[in-house]
């Protein structure tokens, strides 16, 4: 069965409210589509970049309902990482994947979904590996001077923090004015606070998309930075983001056995 | 009624040369890692060669993304306020689009509204455009759906149109005859204009009828519809030739400190946010609506020009491919 | 080139500081620059941007009127960073003031009508701009009602100036409190302002109304007077929105075709009627 005979069924039963996936746009582009009822799932697929769990959390998308959602294994990890955060319940999403024979299965419940990407793990493009490794490479002094020329083209537009489905927060360490965290302007200090501090918030929960990075519109390599930073929580903790509906944070739970010696 | 001359195409380097000899900075669209922007150039070789459009618009010339407003220090039982001159040097923006080009007249309507603006100002004096016609296009490009084309000369000091042996130069204004002054042998008076090479684009819409509707649809479900993919981002107001809203932020400790306007845009949850909680824009949908009516209706109303240029930028900059005409193309038919 | 900076602001030393009530503040300021002192004029229901240097400027009516020179009044709440900032602040501090902007209560058309004033809580400032300048030219206009309410006792603001208006005899103030608001001694009325308006009963005859206050209030109050024959061109209220730069071009309080700050921020109910319900 194809994804829109599927939204159909769904949508046509009342299981879900909506059906997200993708549909073709610009110029052979495909971008995220949204079916409320069995006459526009016409145009919906399965391909597509945009990681779709991003909307789960969106009031405007609550407010529909239950709803389906196409689950590339980034989408799968987003929406079981947002439910070992308590930002989603299981019910209120029904991820959908393709299997072994490229038809459209229900994954109902956590476990299902956990299971799903056991067997088909995402990788990281071989680009990004190129380009990270080429960082991992560099001296300090250059990476900084990297990271320093890339973000002086930063117009802080948000692109990358609205399209992440781990930015969710209706209220943004970046929207804080009392105290004002991060500076608002595009300036030196503020591109370069503001991206500091995503990384910080991202490490163990990215789930390593790219999102971020093809969303800039002028073509920063952001994504690196935050996978970077979910690559060195899973080296030093052993935990990898959007692995389980269930977690202990690495960075906010401690175990009498931790080697720091602080905690002690 | 424009000068008329024509330019070959080796006379593009003497130009740059006489232009950059003559103290004017260059801006002009350069190619980098597969991406074209505007950036400061010294011969026309390091111009790109194939280029529809630049992401970030020319904007960032005579309106930046930061700009300090004023300064002060801070001492007991008194405040020493500092004015802010704005960094204005001669500049000349060449190669961009007849659609971009006509986005100044937006800014200045804003900007000169009762109140003189002179950042915007200072800034606008001295700048000198040399747009260039297009010869080709993408499916994001909607110019003749909204009074342009991609020969207007709207907005440009010249207008170079690309011909067989060189360009068509349309001289406009004092600005452009200043600098065809600074090269008066490369300019030969061209007795027709040669637009041929130009590429057409039918209109997409009709935008008149359009606006005319607009308001019996304020209350339609169709803004909540196109918008449920838009992640309410800045990506199309900080890209667009004519979005001008801004911010002005308070940078300071406790012994002196900076005010400073940067871009915003009305996208974003916060913009209208009160202190007290209330929001008059709650939804996505709401703010989308606004960016439409904003562009389509309500600024043309008082400026008697359109908020849009049909260049196409926010388009191709949106993460989820928010296709404006698209979306302009659907509310007309609806 | 040298073209004035709009954004630049006055400064301004705090003459006087009030406590209204909780979290509510009237601040008296004056000119720092004496050329500006003797300069500086404006008209009942123009606003302001109010800088607390450090946090960053707020917009609030000038609450003083016209008529009283030599300086300016504003009142707030502290509800966030600016007021936070401005709260903080002693006798003898600086300010600033950037202004006067928006438009204005056409009070010289006004001459010979009665006036009906109705607000609530802290939206009695910017009438209270009116009704001082009204009262300072008391004998162009006929009869003068205020209708004023606050949550509780403690929450009326200018609680001298009510007194004074109560005992003057050219005034008729009705000053109320919300059921549960009130204290032992309360000698006024009881129950939301709608309602004293609706026993109150006034006329529409010759008679301007100004409403000001939380949406609440208006959404009572205006089918209220409706009803009672008050026509949309009569009724004038003055609204508030988010707004940065206050002349017209940040974009923030663009409500419609409308800016807040150039277009407003003094409506009639009739122009307000016209514009889209976003603000």
């Amino acid at each position: 069965m194809e994804l829109r005979e599927k939204a159909k069924q769904l949508l046509e039963s009342g299981e879900v409210k909506a059906v997200i996936g993708y549909e073709p746009g610009t110029q052979g582009a495909r971008r995220p589509a949204f079916a409320s009822s069995a006459a526009r799932t016409g145009r919906l697929g399965f391909e597509g970049e945009q990681n779709l769990a991003s909307y789960v959390t969106r009031k405007e998308v609550k407010r529909l309902g239950r709803v389906a959602v196409a689950a590339r294994p980034p989408v799968l990890r987003a929406l079981l990482q947002l439910m070992a955060e308590r930002q989603i319940k299981e019910q209120e999403v029904l991820p959908l994947v393709l299997d072994a024979d490229g038809q459209v299965q229900e994954l109902a419940t956590a476990q299902a979904m956990e299971e799903h990407l056991a067997l088909s793990p995402q990788q990281i493009p071989a680009r990004d590996r190129e380009l990270m490794d080429r960082l991992g490479g560099m001296t300090r002094q250059e990476r900084w001077d990297f990271w320093q020329g890339e973000l002086s083209r930063c117009i802080k537009c948000y692109a990358c923090r609205n399209s992440c489905p781990m930015c969710y927060c209706e209220h943004c360490t970046m929207d804080c004015n009392r105290p004002q965290w991060v500076p608002v302007p595009s300036h030196a200090l503020g591109n370069l606070e503001y991206h500091m501090v995503r990384a910080m918030h991202l490490a163990g929960r990215c789930v390593e998309c790219g999102d971020c990075g093809r969303a800039c519109p002028v073509g920063i390599p952001i994504h690196l930075l935050t996978f970077n930073a979910e690559e060195s929580v899973h080296a030093q903790f052993g935990q990898r983001a959007g692995a389980s509906s269930k977690l202990d944070y690495a960075l906010s739970t401690f175990r009498p056995d931790d080697k720091e010696t602080f905690i002690r | 009624m424009a000068d008329m001359y024509q330019l070959a195409s080796a006379s593009l380097d003497p130009l740059f040369a006489a232009i950059t000899a003559s103290g004017r900075r260059i801006l002009a669209p350069t190619d980098q890692d597969g991406r074209t922007e505007l950036n400061p150039v010294t011969r026309f070789g390091q111009v790109a060669k194939d280029y529809v459009q630049t992401t970030l618009s020319a904007k960032e010339a005579v309106f930046p993304k930061v700009e300090q407003l004023l300064s002060y220090t801070l001492l007991p039982g008194k405040v020493d306020l500092v004015d802010a001159e704005p960094a204005a040097v001669p500049t000349v923006v060449f190669g961009i689009r007849p659609c971009e080009a006509s986005g100044f007249q937006a800014l200045d309507a804003v900007f000169n509204w009762d109140y003189r603006d002179k950042f915007f100002n200072a800034r606008m004096e001295q700048l000198t455009v040399i747009g260039m016609g297009c010869t080709r296009r993408d499916d994001a490009c909607f110019c003749t759906s909204v009074g342009g084309g991609p020969g207007s000369t709207r907005g440009s000091d010249i207008l170079l149109t690309p011909t067989a042996s060189g360009y068509l130069a349309e001289v406009q204004s004092d600005k452009g005859r200043a600098i065809v002054a600074l090269a008066a042998k490369l300019f030969t008076p061209a007795a027709a204009a040669d637009k041929s090479m130009l590429v057409a684009l039918p209109a997409a819409f009709d935008q008149p009828a359009l606006s005319a509707k607009l308001p019996a649809m304020f209350d339609s479900p169709l803004w909540a519809e196109q918008s449920l993919r838009c992640v309410g981002c800045g990506a199309c107001a900080f890209v667009c030739p004519t979005c001008v809203c801004f911010d002005i932020q308070e940078e300071a400790d406790t012994r002196q400190g900076r005010r400073l306007r940067t871009w915003d845009s009305c996208g974003y949850h916060m913009f209208t946010l009160h202190a007290s909680g209330h929001n008059p824009r709650e939804t996505q949908g709401a703010r989308w609506r606004q960016r439409i009516y904003h562009k389509f209706s309500t600024y043309p109303e008082r400026y008697g020009q359109l908020g849009c240029v049909g260049c196409g930028k926010c388009t191709r900059a949106c993460p989820v491919d928010m296709n404006l005409q698209e979306h302009l193309v659907e509310a007309s038919q609806a | 080139m040298s073209e004035n900076n709009i954004y630049l602001p006055y400064l301004m030393r705090i003459a006087k500081i009030t406590e209204e009530a909780p979290s509510v503040r009237t601040f008296r300021l004056e000119f720092v620059d004496e050329e500006a002192a003797s300069s500086f004029d404006f008209k009942t229901g123009q606003f302001g941007l109010y800088s607390a240097f450090g946090e960053g400027e707020s917009t609030f009516c000038i609450a003083s009127s016209p008529t009283r020179k030599g300086y300016i009044e504003c009142t707030f709440r502290e509800v966030g960073r600016v007021t936070a900032g401005l709260a903080d602040k002693e006798v003898g501090d600086i300010v600033g003031f950037r202004g006067p902007y928006g438009n204005v209560f056409p009070i010289d058309q006004w001459r010979g009508k009665n006036l009906l004033f109705i607000t609530g809580g802290i939206a009695l400032p910017p009438l209270r701009s009116v009704i001082w300048n009204c009262l300072d030219l008391r004998e162009q206009f006929k009869d003068i009602t205020i209708v004023y309410g606050a949550r509780s006792v403690n929450d009326l603001v200018y609680k001298h100036e009510l007194k004074e208006w109560e005992e003057r005899p050219d005034v008729n103030l009705v000053c109320t409190v919300d059921p549960g608001g009130e204290t032992p001694d309360w000698t006024g009325k009881v129950g939301f302002v709608p309602l004293i308006v609706e026993q109150l009963a006034p006329s529409p005859e010759n008679t301007i109304a100004l409403v000001c206050g939380p949406p609440i209030l208006i959404k009572l109050t205006m089918p209220l007077l409706k009803q009672l024959g008050f026509t949309p061109e009569s009724i004038y209220t003055t609204l508030e929105n988010r707004m940065k730069c206050g002349v017209g071009k940040c974009g923030r309080c663009n409500t419609g075709k409308s800016y807040v700050c150039k277009d407003g921020p003094v409506y009639t109910l009739d122009q307000l009627n016209q514009l889209p319900a976003e603000y």
